[in-house]
């Protein structure tokens, strides 16, 4: 015996517990369906919100859930509108009840009345998924259950989601949520199902303000990629590192 | 369609001034209970390797005791998440594909290691135990007498060799696995407290000193537990021996020896002022650096949940137990008291945590506040209410008492003095 | 030596093989790293076309117009040529093989939408035409008065 027993078993239960990780990885190559997936893509997602144009009408919310299947009564949403008031005192109001589903037709917020004299600035921003470049939800999935398209959307298999609810904690936007009826997490795919034939997002389509549009990045000819790269725009919480495709114009400091 | 269009979380939040839509506590009770009982089963396993890898004789009762009981706490620690994922039935998936970039599919690896570990521990500390047990048992009549020999001679694994060298070996063996454990324990809650701490989308729970504090009152936490569950077993076994007056075994022991606790309670004392200081550290620095975040954390850490982090986890948790348990004169009904209010402290810093985290609106401009289920009217308020986090943690005590029956952690080895 | 060390060893690449041989089963055989990288691109990949083969609801102007064109004229000649059909007549779908009819939302909260006055003056919400909601004809649907597809003309 040339090792010792001591260092035999560290060796064996060393290498037990090295080869757990290799062994998963044979798992890891793909097939000739994923070489062909890997075909670098003409398609980069993106989306451009005009807040100066939005009324705050609700319709795309509406629309969204329509489409898209979510319990119109379950108050979450894959898309919402926020209605921020700035009051001269330097306070900021700001609500979105039901998400901005049936509108804003009451001018008083959470039952507080504000006096039209005290307005200094009042809008409205639609928010929505931000298909991120770097999405922190994708991160942290344990079973890879979402996933970034290679054309830039982020999404979710409902047949493989475990319900743990990482991807909605670690979303900085709050856009994911649990689906009421399929139990796995759920958000905003840019009407993933429309875009691929051709047809816009159904809050797209409803919005009658032109305060909401689709782009894809990698076409110059687009008209709103063309509005994204030579107009001033911003995006949502950049700080995180995400990298946001969601633009905006009209947007506020007060904005959250 | 309206059977089951519950929102998960909608029943328990409240919400106050602006919430985002989808904003609800995802992650409630029973979040809560998961890094507790993960902290409690890596503490336990530290107390016991502090005998078989330190040599702290003192300890080897406790030792013996910590290690079983740590086994009875692993299955537990998963529970809190089958209670809590939305598709239980799919929650092997995180060994089946996991993708290692998220800390919680790592911990499904390393869960299992830790598993095998313990398991292979206690397998080789008790073997000979076992290989003896299926020697008495083979000629003894009934069927249950049948059945335990069964389980004794599947939990042999075949291996008969008793002889001192094989012994020798068994002991080495336990030796290097309690010594490969600690790092492996560390490691296990080092990722509860990366789940957390990773998570740049949460102004409270994102710092990097989130996986050291976690481990730290994890040890803290186990080390009060298996002390407190010690002490209460032997103290009841005594005083069950001296009311019927019934002859002394010579392998029982009489009531908790005061050195094993005092030693324990040295290490107890240590970890704790080492996760007081890294928690107080992790607070001063954001109250200085005064970040984005920091308007809304300071209303609800010294506003809405003063009375949560102040009252309930630094002053009844941590600093009274610390002042009890070093005055001197220290009796062992103080001790006791100590050591609840420790394990109520280490509760509270996870609920802190937990849902501290959530209390507060992505947009920093709301809050949002937890209500316990307390009477459960459907399955979902029974999992993630009161009477879920009841279930989680009585079931180790109840799979100790199981264990226990096949793996005896609190014999002495007949003709052993009572000290080392 | 004694091999019965190795025993506990056995267990645990025994356990650690199984997990590996249901993963076989249990695992699509699709589920991979795909596209770019592993942190962003492991999935199913069958996945993608499911969410492409959702079904659509909403089928735009361009699909009302084959039946009603009358209609889809006058709304754009008014004033609510921006405002899509399926905005206050639902989501085509199938429409008219499923379903048959289309709901229309005559609701005074639906023109409200837009039309609510909310005195917020550098909105663009100023722009659109709107009505004290407490003190224009209250309780009254907004359509008995007021034609929504040509949304100048008052009804008599």
């Amino acid at each position: 015996m040339t090792c010792s027993r001591r260092d035999f078993l560290k060796e064996a239960v060393g290498g037990t517990l090295a080869s757990v990780l290799p062994l998963s990885a044979f798992t890891f190559i793909s097939s000739e369906e994923a070489k062909a997936a890997l075909a670098e893509s003409k398609v980069r997602w993106a989306f451009l919100v005009d807040a100066s144009k939005c009324t705050g009408c609700g319709l795309c919310v509406k629309a969204c859930k329509n489409e898209n299947e979510i319990p119109y009564d379950a108050p979450v949403t894959r898309t919402w509108v926020e209605r921020y008031v700035v009051t001269k005192d330097g306070e900021t109001h700001i609500d979105s009840p039901l998400g901005g589903r049936d509108g804003f037709i009451d001018d008083k917020i959470r039952g507080e009345e504000i006096d039209p004299e005290d307005i200094a600035k009042a809008f409205f921003v639609p928010k929505l998924c931000n298909q991120c470049d770097n999405p922190a939800c994708v991160q942290v999935c344990p079973v890879g259950a979402t996933y970034q398209t290679n054309d830039g959307v982020v999404l979710i298999d409902r047949d493989w989601c475990i319900g743990c609810g990482y991807c909605i904690m670690a979303c900085p936007y709050g856009v994911r949520f649990f689906h009421p009826e399929h139990k796995v997490a759920d958000k905003c795919n840019f009407c993933y199902h429309r875009i691929s034939k051709g047809m816009p997002p159904a809050c797209v389509e409803c919005c009658a303000f032109d305060a909401r549009r689709l782009a894809n990045l990698k076409d110059p000819d687009d008209p709103v990629t063309k509005i994204i790269t030579t107009e001033r725009v911003a995006v949502l919480k950049d700080e995180y590192g995400t990298k946001p495709h969601v633009f905006y114009l009209g947007l506020d400091a007060s904005v959250r | 369609m309206t059977a089951d269009v519950i929102v998960h979380g909608a029943e328990w939040t409240v919400k106050e001034l602006f919430v985002y839509p989808n904003e609800f506590i995802y992650w409630s009770l029973q979040i809560v209970m998961y890094p507790y009982m993960t902290g409690l089963v890596a503490g336990a396993f530290v107390l016991s390797s502090l005998y078989h890898v330190f040599g702290q004789k003192d300890l080897k009762e406790i030792a013996q005791f910590s290690l079983v009981f740590s086994l009875a706490l692993l299955p537990v620690a998963a529970l809190p998440l089958l209670l809590h994922l939305q598709q239980p039935l799919r929650a092997m998936e995180p060994l089946l594909t996991p993708h290692f970039t998220s800390a919680i599919a790592a911990f499904g690896i390393v869960f299992t290691v830790y598993g095998l570990i313990v398991l292979s521990e206690i397998w080789f500390v008790y073997r000979k135990y076992f290989v003896e047990q299926v020697g008495e048992l083979k000629n003894t009549p009934g069927i249950s007498n049948a059945l335990k020999r069964s389980v004794y001679r599947v939990l042999t694994i075949g291996a008969y060799d008793v002889s001192d060298g094989a012994i020798r070996v068994d002991k080495k063996a336990a030796t290097i696995l309690a010594a490969i454990g600690i790092p492996v324990a560390c490691f296990l809650h080092g990722y509860a407290g990366f789940i957390f701490g990773s998570v740049k989308a949460n102004a409270l729970w994102m710092s990097p000193l989130m996986p050291v504090i976690f481990i730290m009152s994890a040890v803290v936490s186990g080390i009060a537990l298996c002390m407190l569950t010690y002490i209460v077993i032997m103290e009841w076994k005594a005083f069950r021996q001296r009311r019927t007056g019934s002859a002394v075994e010579a392998t029982e022991i009489k009531g908790a020896e005061t050195d094993v606790i005092t030693k324990s309670t040295k290490y107890l004392l240590g970890f704790l002022v080492a996760a007081i200081s890294l928690e107080l550290l992790d607070l001063i620095f954001r109250g200085y650096t005064a970040m984005k975040s920091w308007d809304i954390l300071r209303s609800v850490m010294y506003g809405k949940d003063f009375i949560n982090i102040f009252v309930l986890q630094y002053a009844l948790g941590n600093l009274v137990p610390f002042v009890l348990l070093i005055l001197p004169g220290r009796t062992l009904k103080r001790t006791v008291l100590a050591l609840v209010l420790v394990l109520f402290g280490v509760f509270m810093m996870r609920w802190n945590v937990v849902i501290g985290g959530q209390a507060f609106s992505l947009s920093f401009s709301g809050y949002m506040h937890y209500e316990v289920p307390i009477i459960p009217h459907s399955i979902e308020t029974f999992k993630e209410g009161l009477f879920g986090a009841l279930t989680v943690i009585t079931t180790p005590f109840v799979l100790f008492w199981i264990i226990n029956k096949f793996v005896p952690s609190l014999r002495r080895e007949p003709g052993e003095n009572q000290q080392p | 030596m004694k091999w019965h060390v190795l025993r506990p060893l056995w267990v645990a690449i025994a356990l650690v093989g199984s997990i590996l041989i249901a993963r076989q089963f249990v695992v699509p055989d699709d589920f991979g790293v795909h596209g770019q990288n592993f942190t962003y691109g492991y999935y199913r990949l069958s996945n993608v076309q499911e969410w492409k083969d959702f079904p659509v609801k909403y089928r735009g102007r361009e699909y009302c117009v084959n039946c009603h064109a009358e209609k889809v004229q006058l709304v754009n000649q008014s004033p609510h040529e921006p405002v899509e059909c399926e905005n206050c007549h639902g989501p085509a779908v199938n429409h008219p093989a499923d379903p048959a009819l289309l709901l229309i939302d005559t609701t005074r909260e639906h023109c409200l939408r837009c039309h609510a006055l909310l005195e917020y003056p550098n909105s663009s919400r100023a722009h659109v035409p709107s009505i004290n909601n407490r003190m224009h004809m209250r309780r009254r649907e907004c359509a008995e008065c007021h034609n929504p597809h040509s949304p100048g003309e008052k009804r008599e």
